[in-house]
């Protein structure tokens, strides 16, 4: 295992408002090696977005945070305001899923890209900086870079303005990039061409990635490592070949199931598979295992919190099931 | 027998030519397949199919009765055969109106509301799990898959034999969109409906439809059997649209042909065939000629002027049910 960037022990995060309050994370652990790519996998509600927001401190303000141990390019971290703000848009650097509320649509694009790296270098020149951007952007695939940086946001459609947001990202030289559904509003094609750019970056920075997705397949493509989520909880953690092959939590196995191969042959008459039941509220999070309303395996142990379990490999999940 | 047959559609947004020449024929009972990108007119071929959208050229033929030769009260009857399942439930329910009183608004706009034609929609409602106890809620008192069924109650309210389906899994998590879409494979047989479904989810799309056809910028470029299809695409664009799609499989991924550029503007269309800028396989005739939809109306069809030849690829046989 290579020296970490990132390790997070034990996060919670839960807002109170109205009397009540919710529990979104409920003990999450995820480590990110340097150079490493990591996804973060789950269905809507189970909190996968609110890791990367907690991440880049964007968390609304009646958000309690709290971690066990926590700590980035080996100093140790908390995720107090000023402590984020400092990392925000330097260390780490953030891909958002539309690209078209990202990008201001009053400014040219290459008043954008020149912006955005004030912070993390302060002394060049607009000059210098307008360099910079405009060959960053040509890396990311935007042909004719030079005349397009004149243009404004609607004048690029929404694979180009997701190149921008990618070059915007990159610009700061982030040690931690970070792609929440960076492909979710764009078409099959464009998604691919996409997909290939991150496939480059990868290979020629250094830097690591964190790509929050509800897509398997977008994971598969990108990733070493997958991080499973369900209701606020890693329910599944390990290589992604590992995972998807050999999935140890019922979630996983369930979630895999769902998934569909359009060429393989099939029972036209038969069902496809689904989860039956509904993602816990919240508010109202059971005792013991945050699954086992849903899970076909389900047991009276259930109502305890599950163990963590390491398999040889270097898979853990978190289940009262003993791997067969 | 043809469900609906649409003949050389044309449809124009002022001088803009959104879908030039679209013929599709739904049978009755299967489900049919409408793929291509944003921008390539599939969702103005399904607004006019339900009539929100006029035919500048083309006709739709409506079990056996064309709409375009029928009188206009007839053209209402008609149209009335074919609903429209929009995409978005959230958006299409009205927030402030019960479950209650959105499922009877179909049958007062019909003018058909009785204490029967209640009765029916309250058991339709019931026998897809939208029990009575929900009929007092608001839509944002329902869950995803919930909202979901309501739209369709409100869709099936007329008793249409046609149910237009724009994107009905967009936004739903992979756990349910399996039970909206055996939903629908049980309401077909039980109804006997026929389904145009309309999908950017190539992975749906190739395991719920019978037939399936391609769209390139307001065109069919390829149809054909679903499986078939899948398998032994002609048309390279069809090839590229499908090996695009993300997946599981690290095998099917070193296949991938990534298209260079994006979608031409349907305004000024390239000269010769349409998609001859981003074809990896253009040749200098593919910029003059424009290629014919060739093949067996129904059967494959694809408008290449150099089809990619297919593989001998494993039989595509379904595992007899």
């Amino acid at each position: 295992m290579t020296e970490a960037l990132l390790t997070i022990e034990n996060l919670n995060v839960s807002y109170r408002g109205n009397g009540r309050s919710a529990h979104i994370l409920d003990g999450v652990d995820i480590k990110i090696g340097r150079g490493q790519s990591v996804g973060l996998v789950g269905e809507s509600g189970s909190g996968k977005s609110t890791v990367a927001f907690t991440l880049l401190g964007l968390l609304a303000d009646n958000a309690e945070v709290s971690a066990g141990y926590a700590a980035f390019d080996g100093r140790t971290r908390n995720f107090a305001a000023r402590e984020t703000a400092s990392l925000r848009g330097t260390d780490i650097a953030m891909v958002f899923q539309d690209p078209m509320t990202a990008l201001n649509p009053m400014f040219t694009i290459g008043t954008q890209l020149v912006d955005i790296q004030r912070r993390r270098f302060p002394r060049e020149s607009r000059k210098a900086l307008w360099a910079r951007a405009e060959a960053v952007l040509a890396d990311v695939g935007v042909q004719d870079a030079a005349a397009r940086m004149h243009r404004y946001p609607h004048e690029f459609s929404g694979g180009m303005r997701q190149r921008v947001v990618i070059a915007m990202a990159l610009l700061v030289e982030p040690k931690l990039l970070i792609a929440d559904e960076p492909t979710t509003a764009l078409d099959a094609t464009i998604e691919a061409q996409v997909v290939e750019v991150l496939h480059r970056l990868r290979q020629r920075t250094s830097a690591s990635m964190l790509v929050v997705s509800h897509s398997m397949g977008l994971i598969a493509e990108l990733c070493d490592s997958v991080v499973v989520m369900y209701g606020g909880t890693v329910v599944e953690s390990g290589k992604v070949a590992d995972v998807l092959h050999r999935p140890r939590h019922p979630y996983t196995q369930a979630l895999l199931a769902c998934e569909i191969d359009p060429y393989a042959a099939f029972d036209p008459s038969q069902d496809l598979a689904t989860i039956p039941g509904n993602v816990p509220d919240p508010a109202r999070r059971p005792q013991g295992c945050i699954f086992a309303d849903r899970c076909p395996a389900r047991h009276d142990r259930c109502r305890e919190r599950p163990p963590q379990r390491h398999a040889r490999d270097g898979q853990n999940y978190s289940c009262w099931l003993e791997v067969a | 027998m043809n469900a609906l047959i649409l003949k050389d559609a044309v449809i124009r947004y002022d001088r803009l030519t959104a879908v030039d020449g679209v013929s599709l024929e739904l049978r009755r009972g299967e489900t049919l397949g409408l793929v291509g990108e944003s921008g390539c007119g599939k969702s103005s071929v399904a607004r006019a199919i339900v009539g929100l959208q006029p035919l500048a050229a083309g006709t739709l033929t409506i079990e056996g009765e064309t709409l375009q030769d029928a009188p206009a009260r007839r053209r209402t009857d008609l149209q009335r055969r074919i609903q429209l399942l929009f995409q978005d439930p959230a958006a299409s329910l009205s927030p402030r109106m019960t479950v209650r009183s959105l499922l009877a608004e179909p049958l007062k706009i019909q003018k058909s509301h009785s204490p029967e034609a209640w009765t029916r929609i309250v058991a339709l409602a019931e026998s897809i799990g939208l029990g009575q106890q929900l009929l007092s809620r608001y839509p944002h008192q329902l869950s995803g898959g919930q909202a979901r069924r309501v739209a369709l109650v409100r869709a099936l309210a007329a008793e249409p034999s046609i149910i237009v389906a724009d994107e009905p899994t967009a936004g739903l998590d992979i756990s349910i969109q399996g039970e909206l879409l055996n939903l629908l494979r049980t309401l077909r047989g039980r109804l006997g409906l026929s389904y145009l479904l309309i999908s950017h989810n190539l992975n749906v799309v190739g395991r719920v439809t019978d037939r399936v056809a391609v769209m390139y910028l307001g065109q069919i470029v390829e149809s054909g059997p679903t499986a078939d299809l899948f398998r032994n695409s002609a048309h390279p664009y069809t090839r590229a649209l499908l090996s695009a799609n993300l997946t599981l499989d690290a095998g099917r991924r070193r296949e991938r042909i990534v298209l260079s550029g994006e979608l031409p503007s349907p305004s000024n269309p390239p000269s010769g065939c349409r998609f001859h800028k981003r074809c990896p396989l253009a040749q200098p005739r593919c910029t003059r000629e424009i290629p014919v939809l060739q093949g067996r109306p129904g059967e494959r069809s694809f408008a290449c002027h150099f089809p990619l030849r297919s593989e001998p690829a494993p039989a595509p046989q379904a595992i007899a049910g």
